[in-house]
């Protein structure tokens, strides 16, 4: 079976895991990107036919969300919060530092393989600037404090 | 020996997690039976990884802790060490509290449903078991309990509405999507006390006839998704949610749902249309949610403090909860305290504490020991007050009588350092960032927004009306919250700062 073929049995186990849901259609997104990192093109005709759906209805719920990819992201994903509380804390000049060090600017993927994306709040507003580097949080961070993090990571 | 390190996301973002595996591997090097428990936080976030030990005289704490303290801990056989705090309850930011909805966060491991009910828990459940769905709306509606998400809508009218409407199916669901800069209620509620928000689910669908509930979680805390996701699973198995709930013969269960990074679908007719497998879009209201809301049908849309606020009144009774307060604004109101603060954190208190007591007093002033600038209150829709707005008691009408608003209770510190020009920017960047681009003045206006504070920032002051009537426009013509609100911190900050909106302020720096 090819690559191709085998993503498409993928897709579909999932998607006919989750049909019995009431919306199941953000859960369907979650558990693709899961699986494969980003949601493929091959997905969108999938999902559109199992919910009867045009395909342009689920592409206007996957490009509407910030979480959902159309490509896969770098070795490493490190989110940033921008939002007031982190900004209150030094959070511009982290946002700096990290653009610098990764030679990228957001949403983009740079030094190591790192993407860099914004994030609007982690709910660490009492210990920012607040960030995420492979789904583990990190507060009070500030430029010497990402650099180890990403030395620790291998970025 | 049992010993307490929290598992909340603020704490292990503060290494809570070496700290606990420092103490397994020191208790075994000295072999000592130690039962480590991990518990939600107190809310006290400097502390944190804040440490506790049970003593013959109750928990006592030590913080800030960090791995490499942990050796010394046990030297001192958790006595007189220098990161000593002394009794946890006694410490003066936490004996100062109300803890009505957050009395069990921190205390309790929070997927014990043992602990939870040794605690309090399913009191206010089994009471409401007892009722008719007429007396348990009627004791919402007594105990003065209003929205918590920010809105402050009277909740026991809301549920009363879904309770007389007619359908073959009714929902309540949780507004659990905390975008709102400086605020962690939830957050923290979701992670230490998970329980309590599953039992305000099931009362709130006994009350209104719904069997079916959803938490709409953000997909930004994946602590607290895993800790709901757990509990409910508990609370099934344990017979609490189901067919059968409790041995009622009355049934409500309820789901976990994971949002997609939209700051958007914390409005509650978008995050139904995202709930529904839709783009988050904002609906027109009418028709309300309380008549056709998820799927179409009648539907309670309640934010997490105010469902996890719903045990404890039917636990101590209406009058005990609503003779907390000031004026319209009835019971506690968890005030989470953020930003450049020195003692920032959680802090459950009746309302009306004026907003310089809660900043100076109770926060302790800026952590960088500069002079406090402004402080937003309620979220990047909340305008900023300065330090002669300080004595605004901390209530509904009187944030808005000030040209504000409560929001979810959350408060960033910002010192003088602050360039409030620039933030007026940034309110004006988020807007347009995350506008769903149903409405007009929301989607086109954030984005004329930032031009033109630009333009004002760069000298041409004759820009300064045009920005204040593009957000009359907006306040008056924007379909939801994002783009009403973005004004207010826009205007407060010009009214606040108006030197940070010249090109002078680049000289002085």
């Amino acid at each position: 079976m090819s690559d191709a073929s085998a993503d498409l049995t993928e897709i579909d186990r999932i998607i006919d895991g989750h049909r019995t849901l009431e919306g199941p259609m953000l859960p369907i997104l979650h558990a693709i990107q899961h699986a494969f990192g980003h949601i493929p093109e091959a997905a969108i005709a999938r999902i559109a036919h199992a919910l009867n759906l045009g395909r342009a209805e689920v592409h206007g719920v996957v490009s509407f969300y910030h979480d959902f990819r159309e490509t896969p992201a770098g070795t490493h994903t490190l989110r940033i919060c921008r939002a007031e509380a982190c900004q209150a804390q030094g959070g511009a000049a982290l946002e700096a530092a990290a653009q610098r060090r990764l030679a990228t600017g957001w949403h983009g993927t740079g030094t190591c393989g790192v993407t860099l994306e914004p994030v609007y709040c982690l709910g660490l507003c009492a210990c920012g600037p607040a960030v995420e580097l492979d789904g583990q949080l990190h507060g009070r961070v500030d430029a010497d404090r990402l650099e180890t993090l990403l030395k620790e990571a291998g970025a | 020996m049992r010993i307490y390190v929290p598992a909340d996301a603020a704490a292990r973002a503060l290494g809570a997690d070496a700290v606990a595996d420092a103490i397994t591997a020191e208790a075994e090097a000295r072999g000592l039976e130690v039962t480590l428990v991990r518990n939600g936080t107190r809310g006290m976030i400097w502390l944190e990884p804040l440490v506790e030990v049970e003593t013959d005289a109750g928990r006592t704490a030590f913080g800030p802790v960090a791995a490499s303290d942990v050796p010394g801990l046990f030297a001192s056989n958790f006595g007189d060490d220098a990161l000593a705090l002394g009794p946890v309850e006694a410490i003066p930011y936490f004996a100062r509290q109300t803890r009505l909805t957050f009395a069990r966060c921190g205390l309790t491991d929070p997927l014990s449903l043992a602990d939870y009910e040794a605690h309090g828990g399913l009191a206010g459940l089994r009471r409401a078991l007892g009722m008719s769905q007429a007396e348990i709306v009627t004791e919402v509606t007594q105990s003065g309990l209003r929205g918590r998400g920010g809105a402050g809508f009277p909740t026991g009218i809301k549920w009363d509405t879904v309770r007389k409407a007619e359908a073959d199916r009714k929902y309540i669901v949780c507004n659990a999507d905390e975008g709102d800069s400086g605020t962690f209620a939830d957050r923290m509620l979701m992670e230490g006390d998970p329980f309590c928000l599953i039992e305000g689910m099931a009362i709130a669908g006994l009350g209104t006839g719904a069997e079916k509930g959803f938490v709409y979680l953000r997909s930004e805390y994946p602590d607290a998704i895993r800790v709901m996701t757990a509990a409910v699973d508990i609370a099934r198995r344990a017979g609490l949610l189901g067919t059968d709930v409790l041995g009622s013969g009355r049934a409500f269960d309820m789901e976990i749902r994971v949002g997609a990074g939209a700051y958007v679908c914390g409005e509650e007719t978008s995050l139904l249309n995202s709930l529904e497998g839709k783009r988050g879009t904002v609906r027109a209201k009418p028709p309300l949610p309380a008549l056709e809301g998820a799927f179409g049908r009648p539907t309670v849309v309640n934010n997490v403090i105010s469902l996890a606020t719903v045990p404890v009144i039917f636990e101590k009774g209406a009058d005990y909860y609503r003779d907390f307060g000031l004026g319209r604004s009835r019971g506690t109101i968890p005030l989470q305290i953020a930003g450049n603060v020195r003692h920032g954190g959680l802090f459950e208190t009746a309302f009306g504490l004026p907003l310089g007591e809660i900043v100076d007093d109770i926060g302790g002033g800026t952590r960088s020991g500069r002079p406090v600038k402004a402080v937003q209150v309620g979220g990047p829709l909340g305008a900023y007050f300065g330090p002669n707005q300080f004595d605004t008691p901390f209530g509904y009408e009187e944030f808005d009588g000030q040209g504000g608003l409560i929001g979810h209770a959350g408060l960033v510190v910002f010192d003088d350092t602050a360039d409030l020009g620039a933030m007026a920017r940034f309110a004006m960047e988020f807007c347009a960032v995350e506008s769903c681009g149903k409405c007009t003045p929301c989607r086109i206006g954030a984005v004329r927004g930032v031009e033109t504070i630009d333009r004002i920032r760069q000298g041409d002051a004759a820009a300064i009306p045009l920005l204040e009537d593009l957000c009359e426009t907006m306040k008056d013509g924007s379909l939801c919250a994002l783009g009403g609100f973005t004004p207010y911190p826009v205007l407060s900050a010009l009214r606040l700062a108006p030197q940070d909106f010249t090109p002078a302020r680049e000289a002085a720096e």
